[in-house]
C-alpha cells in the first residue's frame, strides 16, 4: 500500500519548523487568491440574482447557493492540493519523497471516481426535484416559502409578445394592453403566456423568475408570483437585432389596489389596439416609449401566435388542422401566399435604420414606411381578400376559426 | 535513492542508464512498405460514416418536417410509387453490375469490366434522368421546394441523394479512362474498391429513402 | 463604374462600391494597416527571392511537420483578429452609459461579437489544436507521416481558405450580426438580407470540409500507422486524446456541415427548413447546431486534456498517474459529449423530465473530467517538480479550470440556468473553460514542443511574464463577469442604463489589457527566441527529459522523422528506451519511402475560396467558373500516380551522421 503510506509521509510526517514555514509560504498564494475572490463573492450577494423579489426567483437562489456549496466540497480541496503539491514536490525540495514509478493505486483511483460520483448523485437527485418544482409550466403552489397558495386565489393571466424590439403585453382579463410596461399586484400567481411576432426573443424578469424564449407562432409559459413592491427590470435575454440592447421594460410590483387604479388609468387614458394599430405597433422599431392600450381587438393575441393578423392570412392553426387531415392537395397554390409571413417585411420594407446598412448591398429602405395610421401597403391585393378565398380545400379546415383557438404548437413536445 | 534519480534526470545519458539490464530491440531495422494499403480503404470508410451522418441530419429532418404540408400537398399527392419503384431497380441493378465489374476486374479481364462498369454508369443515368424527371414534375405542378417544409425536407434529403450519384458517375467515368491507362495495378484496383464501397452506400441510402420517404409516406399518409 | 447595371449585376452580382467600408475611419485604418503589412511581407518575401522557397517548401509540402507549422501561424494570426474583437466589445461596454453611446453602433457592434466567437472557436482554436495534434502525434506513435498527407496539405489550405473568407468580410461588405452560432429566424433571408451570414456560412463550410478531412485522416493515422509494439493500451495519453478529438470531428462536422447546408438552401433557394412560417422549424436548427456544438468543444478541450497530461508526467518527472483511467475517462466524455446538447437550451420550454435528464448527462461528464483532475494532481505527488514554462501553466489551469467546472455543472442544473442562462456569467464560464482549459493547454504545449517542431526552446523569462499575464489577466477579466451575470446583466448588449454596472466592466477591460500584455509577451518571447536560438539550441533531441516517442528523434525531426522506426515495449516508451539502454543503429540505413509534394491542395483550397466569394455576392459565372475548376483540378489529381519517392539510403545516413556528430560535440 505505497500510497497510504506515502499519505503519511506526505502528510504527517513532517517535521513541526518545516511545517510551519511550508505552510506559511503555501498560505501567501491563497490569502491572495481569497483577498481577490472575497469582494467579488461579497458584491456578488446584493445582485438581483442573490437577492431577488419573487418566490421563484428566490428558490432558484437557494438552488444556485446550494449546488456552489456542494461543489466547493470538492473544489476547494483540489485547489488546495494542487497548491499544496505543486510546492511541497518543486525540484528542490530535496525533502520530499520522489518516488518515479508510482503509477497506480487501485484504492486511491476508486476514490478519486467515487467522490465526484457521490457529489454528482446528490446534485442530480436535487436536480431531477428541483427541475420538476421549478418547472416554468407548472402552475405555482405555493406563494413562498412560508405561505402556500389560497384555494381561492385567481391567478392573473398576462399574454406577452416580442416585437422588434419591444414588448407587447396583453391583459386579457382586463382586456388592456400595454407596451414596454408590465405590471401584477404582490402576491397574486401571474402565469404568462409567451410568443413572439419575428425573431426568438428570451422574455426575463430576473427578480421575479427564469426566463423562457419567445417564439414566433409557438407559445410558452412561465408561471410565477412577484412578493415585494417595487420596480424590476425586465428585458430580452437573447439576441434579436439591432434594437436588442434596448428592448427593456419596466415590471412593476404593486399592491392589489395600486394594480387596480393602474388598470384604470390605462383604460381611462389609453387608445384602442386594433390589428391595424398592431400592424403598425409590429414594424421594427427601437427605444419605444411605454404605450397603453384602453382595449383590445378581439383574439388579436390569437391572431399573433398564429401569425394572421395580417388580414387574409391563414392562421397556423388552421394550417396544422389542415396538415393533420392530410394536407389540402395539388389545388392549393393560394396558400402558400396566405401563409407567408416572414418576408412580408421584406416586400413592406420595414426595417430599422440599423438593419440595414450601404455595405448589407441593400439600399435602406425608410422611404418606403407608410404614414402613421395606414395600414399596411397590400403587396398583393388579390390574395388579401379576407376569406373564404379561392382556395378549393379550404373546407376542411374551418373547425379552428382564429379566435380562441389552440396554441399553434405544443412546444414542450416538439424539440425533444 | 533521490540523489540516484537526480543523477539519472540530470545527466539524461540513456546508455548509462541501468547499465546490465538487458536491452529489447528498439529499432525495426528491416522494414518495408508505406502506407499500409488498408490504410486507404479506413479512411474511405470513415469518410462514408461521415457522409452517413450528413444524410442521418437529411433523414431526421425529414423525419421533423414530414407532415409539414403547409396546406399544401402531401405524399400521397405527389408521388408516383410505380416510377419510383422503377428507379429503385435501377439503382440496385447498378450496384449489381458494379458487383459483377469488382468480379471481372478480379479476374483482370479488362474489357468486361469496362463494359460492365459503363452498364453501372448507364443504369446510374438512368436514375438521375428518372429523378430529374419527377423533380420538374412536381416543380411544375407547383410543389418545389419553397412550397412548404414537407417538400423542404423532401428535395433536400432526395437532391442530396441524387447528387452524390451524379458525383459517383462522374468518378466511375474517371475511372474507366484510368484502368486502361495503367491496367490492374493495386492504385486502380484500391479505387474500384472505393468507388464500389461509394455506390453500395448510395443503394443503401436510397433504400432508406424509398422506405421512409416515398412508401411510408404514400401507405401511411 | 458600369453605365448598365444589368451588366454589372451580371458582372459582380450584388458587389458594388458601396460594399467597401470606406465610411468606416476604424476599418480604413485596419485596411491600411493590414495592407501596408502584407505589401511590405509580400516585399521582403520577393527582394529575398523566397517565394519559391516558400511554394515548393511549405505552400505545397505535405509534410506534417510543416502543415502543423501552418496551422499554427493561421491560429496566431487568427487570435490577433479575434483578441482585438473582444477588446473593442468590452471598451464599448465600457463606456456606453446612459447617454454615451459609446463608439460602436450596433451594426458595427453586432458584426464584432459574432466576429469573434467565430474567429476564436473555428480560426484560432480549431487550427491551433490541429496543428499540435499534427506536429506531434504521427511522432508520438512513430510514423513517418499521417495516412493521407496531401488529403493533409488540403485541409489546411480549406481552413486558411475559410479563414480568409471571414477576414475579407471585414472590408468587402460585412459580418454576420446574429451571434456565433447564427440561430435562425434572425440569421435567415428574410431577417438578415446581406451578404454577413453568406459570410459565415461559407466561412465556415469551407473550413468544415478541411476539418473534416483532417479528423478522417488523423484517426486512420493513429489506427494504422502506429510502430510495432504500440498497442492502444500503450499510446501516450495525448494520442488518445486526439483519437478521441478527432473522432468527435468525424462525428460532429458533418451535422454542422448538413445543417448550415439547409440553412443556406432557405436564404439562397427559398426553402422552409428553419423559417416561422410555412412549416419551418427554428427549432430544429438549434438543436441540430448544439449536436455539432457540444461535442465541438470536446474537440477543444481534449486534446488540451492530452497536453496537460504528457506535460505534467515529464516535469514531474514521473509516469502518469492511473494511465487507464485517464484514458476511460477520455472515452466517457467522448460518448457522453453526445447526449448533452439540450443544455444549450433549457429555457425552449422542454418539459422538466426532458430538461433534468439533459442537465444530470452534464453534470455526469464532470465524474471522468474530476477523475483526470485527480489524476494529474497524484501525478505531481511525489515527483519532482520543475517549474519549467508549460508546467506553470498546467497548475494555472488546474486551478482554474476546476472553476470553470464548477460554474459550469452549476449551469446544468436547469432552474439555475433559467437565470443564468444567455447572461455573462454564461460567457464567464465558457471563457473560464476555454482560456483556462484549452488556450492554457495550447500555450503549455507550444511551450512544450516548440524546440521538437524548430530545435530550440523558448525564451523562458518571457514566457513566465506571458504566463502571468495571462493569468491574472484572466481573473481580473471574468471574475467581474461573474457577477454582472449574478447582477441579471445579459450578453450582446452595446448599451446600459444602470450606472452601477460600469465600475465592473472597467475592471474587465483593465483584465482584457492584461491579457493584451500576456498575448504580447508571447510574441516577444517567440521574437526574442529565434533571435536568441543559437543560446537555446537543443541537440539532444529531448530538451525536457521527455517521456514519449517524439523525444527519440532529433529536433527538429528530419522529413522521414525516424531513420529506423522505433519497437514499443512500454507506455513511456521514450523513458523505457532511455532506461534499458537503447542503442540507435549508426548504418545498415534504408531508403525511405516518401510522399511527394503537391500544389493541388493550394489550387483546390483556392478554387473553394473563389467559389465561396462568388456565392456570397452572387457572382454566378464566377461561381461557376470555380466549380467546374475544383471538378476539373481533382479529376486531373486523380491521374497522378506518382504520388511518393524514397530517400535515398545515403541522404538518411549523412542526415544521421550529422545529428550523431552534432550530440557529440554538444557533450
Amino acid at each position: 500500500m505505497p500510497l497510504d503510506s506515502g499519505m503519511r509521509q506526505g502528510f504527517n510526517n513532517r517535521n513541526p519548523a518545516n511545517r510551519d514555514s511550508a505552510g506559511r509560504r503555501s498560505a501567501a498564494p491563497l490569502r491572495a487568491v481569497a483577498a481577490l475572490l472575497l469582494p467579488i463573492l461579497l458584491s456578488g450577494c446584493g445582485t438581483v440574482l442573490m437577492n431577488p423579489s419573487g418566490d421563484v426567483a428566490i428558490q432558484q437562489r437557494n438552488l444556485i447557493i446550494m449546488s456552489t456549496v456542494l461543489m466547493l466540497l470538492i473544489i476547494v480541496p483540489v485547489i488546495v492540493l494542487t497548491l499544496v503539491f505543486a510546492r511541497r514536490y518543486r525540484a528542490d525540495n530535496k525533502d520530499a519523497v520522489y518516488d518515479p514509478d508510482w503509477h497506480h493505486s487501485t484504492q486511491l483511483e476508486v476514490v478519486i471516481w467515487s467522490a465526484p460520483l457521490a457529489i454528482i448523485i446528490a446534485l442530480g437527485a436535487i436536480t431531477w426535484l428541483a427541475t420538476h418544482t421549478l418547472d416554468p409550466y407548472r402552475p405555482l403552489t405555493r406563494l413562498d416559502a412560508s405561505r402556500p397558495l389560497p384555494p381561492d386565489v385567481k391567478h392573473l393571466d398576462i399574454q406577452v409578445v416580442a416585437l422588434d424590439w419591444k414588448w407587447l403585453f396583453f391583459y386579457p382579463e382586463q382586456g388592456i394592453a400595454t407596451v414596454n410596461e408590465l405590471v401584477a399586484p404582490v402576491d397574486v400567481p401571474v402565469s404568462f403566456k409567451i410568443t413572439s411576432a419575428t425573431v426568438m426573443n428570451s422574455f426575463f424578469i430576473p427578480a421575479l423568475a427564469g426566463q423562457v424564449y419567445a417564439m414566433a407562432g409557438m407559445q410558452t409559459q412561465l408561471h410565477a408570483v412577484i412578493n415585494r413592491e417595487g420596480v424590476y427590470n425586465g428585458f430580452s435575454a437573447n439576441y434579436s437585432g439591432a434594437g436588442f440592447s434596448r428592448m427593456n421594460f419596466a415590471f412593476h410590483g404593486m399592491s392589489q389596489q395600486g394594480f387596480d387604479q393602474w388598470v384604470a388609468k390605462v383604460k381611462e387614458g389609453g387608445k384602442p389596439l386594433d390589428r391595424a394599430g398592431y400592424l403598425e405597433l409590429e414594424k421594427p422599431s427601437e427605444r419605444t416609449p411605454v404605450q397603453h392600450f384602453a382595449s383590445v381587438e378581439n383574439g388579436l393575441y390569437d391572431a399573433v401566435l398564429n401569425m394572421c393578423v395580417t388580414p387574409g392570412k391563414m392562421c397556423m392553426s388552421e394550417m396544422h388542422h389542415i396538415d393533420a387531415m392530410g394536407g389540402a392537395g395539388l389545388e392549393s397554390h393560394g396558400n402558400r401566399e396566405r401563409l407567408q409571413y416572414d418576408n412580408l417585411r421584406m416586400q413592406e420594407g420595414h426595417e430599422a435604420p440599423g438593419a440595414t446598412y450601404p455595405a448589407s448591398g441593400r439600399a435602406p429602405r425608410d422611404n418606403d414606411v407608410q404614414p402613421e395610421g395606414m395600414s399596411p401597403k397590400s403587396n398583393a391585393p388579390e390574395t388579401n381578400q379576407p376569406q373564404p378565398g379561392p382556395d378549393a380545400h379550404q373546407g376542411h379546415a374551418m373547425p379552428n376559426a382564429p379566435d380562441g383557438s389552440a396554441p399553434a404548437q405544443l412546444n414542450n413536445k416538439t424539440n425533444e | 535513492m533521490t540523489a540516484h534519480t537526480e543523477n539519472r534526470l540530470a545527466e539524461n545519458r540513456p546508455a548509462e542508464l541501468d547499465a546490465g539490464a538487458e536491452a529489447p530491440v528498439f529499432y525495426d531495422t528491416d522494414e518495408h512498405g508505406h502506407h499500409p494499403e488498408s490504410g486507404t480503404m479506413l479512411g474511405f470508410w470513415i469518410y462514408l460514416m461521415s457522409d452517413a451522418l450528413i444524410f442521418a441530419v437529411l433523414f431526421a429532418t425529414y423525419g421533423v418536417l414530414s407532415r409539414r404540408y403547409a396546406a399544401g400537398p402531401s405524399p400521397a399527392d405527389l408521388f408516383d410509387l410505380p416510377l419510383v419503384a422503377l428507379n429503385t431497380a435501377l439503382l440496385l441493378f447498378s450496384s449489381i453490375t458494379y458487383g459483377v465489374a469488382m468480379l471481372e476486374a478480379e479476374k483482370r479481364r479488362m474489357g468486361l469490366t469496362l463494359f460492365w462498369l459503363g452498364l453501372t454508369g448507364v443504369f446510374g443515368l438512368a436514375f438521375l434522368g428518372i429523378e430529374l424527371y419527377e423533380f420538374h414534375h412536381m416543380i411544375s405542378e407547383g410543389a418545389g421546394p419553397w412550397r412548404s417544409a414537407f417538400l423542404s425536407a423532401f428535395f433536400a434529403l432526395v437532391g442530396t441523394h441524387g447528387l452524390h450519384v451524379t458525383f459517383g458517375i462522374i468518378w466511375l467515368v474517371t475511372l474507366m479512362f484510368q484502368l486502361p491507362m495503367h491496367g490492374f495495378i493495386p492504385e486502380n484496383h484500391r479505387r474500384l474498391m472505393c468507388l464500389g464501397m461509394f455506390w453500395h452506400f448510395l443503394d443503401v441510402i436510397w433504400i432508406g429513402v424509398f422506405t421512409f420517404v416515398y412508401l411510408m409516406g404514400v401507405l401511411l399518409a | 463604374m458600369f453605365s448598365n447595371p444589368d451588366l454589372a449585376q451580371i458582372l459582380f452580382g450584388r458587389l458594388t462600391w458601396e460594399a467597401i467600408p470606406y465610411h468606416e475611419p476604424i476599418l480604413i485604418a485596419t485596411f491600411i494597416a493590414v495592407a501596408l503589412g502584407g505589401i511590405a511581407l509580400m516585399g521582403a518575401v520577393t527582394w529575398f527571392g523566397k517565394w519559391g522557397y516558400l511554394w515548393n517548401e511549405w505552400f505545397t509540402s505535405v509534410d506534417h511537420k510543416k502543415i502543423g507549422i501552418m496551422y499554427g501561424i493561421l491560429a496566431i494570426i487568427m487570435l490577433l483578429r479575434g483578441f482585438a474583437d473582444a477588446i473593442m466589445m468590452l471598451t464599448q461596454k465600457a463606456i456606453a452609459f446612459g447617454p454615451n453611446e459609446g463608439y460602436l453602433p450596433p451594426h458595427h457592434f453586432d458584426q464584432v461579437f459574432t466576429a469573434h466567437g467565430v474567429i476564436m472557436i473555428f480560426f484560432f482554436a480549431m487550427p491551433l489544436i490541429t496543428a499540435v495534434m499534427n506536429l506531434i502525434m504521427p511522432l508520438q506513435i512513430g510514423a513517418r507521416d499521417v495516412a493521407f498527407p496531401f488529403l493533409n496539405n488540403l485541409s489546411f489550405w480549406m481552413t486558411a481558405g475559410g479563414a480568409a473568407i471571414t477576414m475579407l468580410s471585414l472590408f468587402v461588405g460585412e459580418f454576420a450580426r446574429t451571434g456565433w452560432l447564427a440561430y435562425p429566424p434572425l440569421s435567415g433571408a428574410d431577417y438578415s438580407p446581406g451578404v454577413g451570414v453568406d459570410y459565415y456560412i461559407w466561412g465556415l463550410q469551407v473550413a468544415g470540409v478541411g476539418t473534416t478531412l483532417s479528423g478522417i485522416n488523423l484517426i486512420a493515422t493513429i489506427v494504422k500507422m502506429r510502430a510495432p509494439g504500440m498497442t492502444m493500451m500503450k499510446m501516450p495519453v495525448f494520442t488518445w486524446t486526439t483519437l478521441c478529438a478527432n473522432v468527435l470531428i468525424v462525428a460532429a462536422f458533418p451535422v454542422l456541415t448538413a445543417t448550415l447546408a439547409l440553412l443556406t438552401l432557405d436564404r439562397y433557394v427559398g426553402t422552409h427548413f428553419f423559417t416561422n412560417d410555412l412549416g419551418g422549424n427554428p427549432m430544429m436548427y438549434i438543436n441540430l447546431i448544439w449536436i455539432w456544438g457540444h461535442p465541438e468543444v470536446y474537440i477543444l478541450i481534449l486534446p488540451a486534456f492530452g497536453i496537460f497530461s504528457e506535460v505534467v508526467s515529464t516535469f514531474s518527472g514521473k509516469r502518469l498517474f492511473g494511465y487507464a483511467s485517464m484514458v476511460y475517462a477520455t472515452v466517457v466524455i467522448t460518448i457522453l459529449s453526445y447526449l448533452v446538447w439540450l443544455h444549450h437550451f433549457f429555457t425552449m420550454g422542454s418539459g422538466a423530465s426532458v430538461n433534468a435528464f439533459f442537465g444530470i448527462t452534464t453534470m455526469i461528464i464532470s465524474i471522468p473530467t474530476g477523475a483526470k483532475i485527480f489524476n494529474w494532481l497524484f501525478t505531481m505527488y511525489r515527483g519532482r517538480i520543475r517549474f519549467e514554462v508549460p508546467m506553470l501553466w498546467t497548475i494555472g489551469f488546474m486551478v482554474t479550470f476546476v472553476i470553470g467546472g464548477m460554474t459550469g455543472v452549476l449551469l446544468a442544473v436547469p432552474p439555475a440556468d433559467f437565470v443564468l442562462h444567455n447572461g455573462l456569467f454564461l460567457i464567464a464560464h465558457f471563457h473560464n473553460v476555454i482560456i483556462g482549459g484549452v488556450v492554457f493547454g495550447l500555450l503549455a504545449g507550444i511551450n512544450y514542443w516548440w524546440p521538437k517542431a524548430f530545435g530550440f526552446k523558448l525564451d523562458s523569462f518571457w514566457g513566465k511574464t506571458s504566463f502571468w499575464f495571462w493569468l491574472i489577466g484572466f481573473y481580473v477579466t471574468f471574475m467581474p463577469m461573474y457577477v454582472l451575470g449574478l447582477m441579471g446583466v445579459t450578453r450582446r448588449l452595446n448599451h446600459f442604463d444602470d450606472p452601477s454596472l460600469q465600475i465592473w466592466f472597467i475592471i474587465s477591460t483593465l483584465g482584457a489589457c492584461l491579457i493584451a500584455l500576456g498575448i504580447a509577451s508571447f510574441i516577444v518571447q517567440i521574437v526574442v527566441s529565434i533571435l536568441r536560438r543559437d543560446q537555446l539550441r537543443d541537440v539532444t533531441g529531448d530538451p525536457w527529459q521527455g517521456r514519449t516517442l517524439e523525444w527519440a528523434t532529433s529536433s527538429p525531426p528530419p522529413a522521414y522523422n525516424f531513420a529506423f522506426t522505433p519497437v514499443i515495449h512500454d507506455l513511456d516508451a521514450w523513458w523505457d528506451m532511455k532506461r534499458r539502454g537503447h542503442a540507435a543503429p549508426r548504418d545498415g540505413y534504408r531508403p525511405i519511402h516518401m510522399p511527394r509534394n503537391t500544389p493541388t491542395g493550394v489550387i483546390l483550397a483556392g478554387f473553394s475560396t473563389v467559389l465561396a466569394f462568388a456565392l456570397i455576392w452572387y457572382i454566378w459565372w464566377l461561381a461557376a467558373v470555380a466549380a467546374i475548376g475544383l471538378l476539373v483540378t481533382s479529376i486531373a489529381h486523380t491521374f497522378n500516380y506518382k504520388r511518393d519517392y524514397y530517400i535515398p539510403a545515403e541522404e538518411v545516413m549523412r542526415t544521421e551522421t550529422r545529428r550523431a556528430r552534432a550530440m557529440a560535440a554538444a557533450e
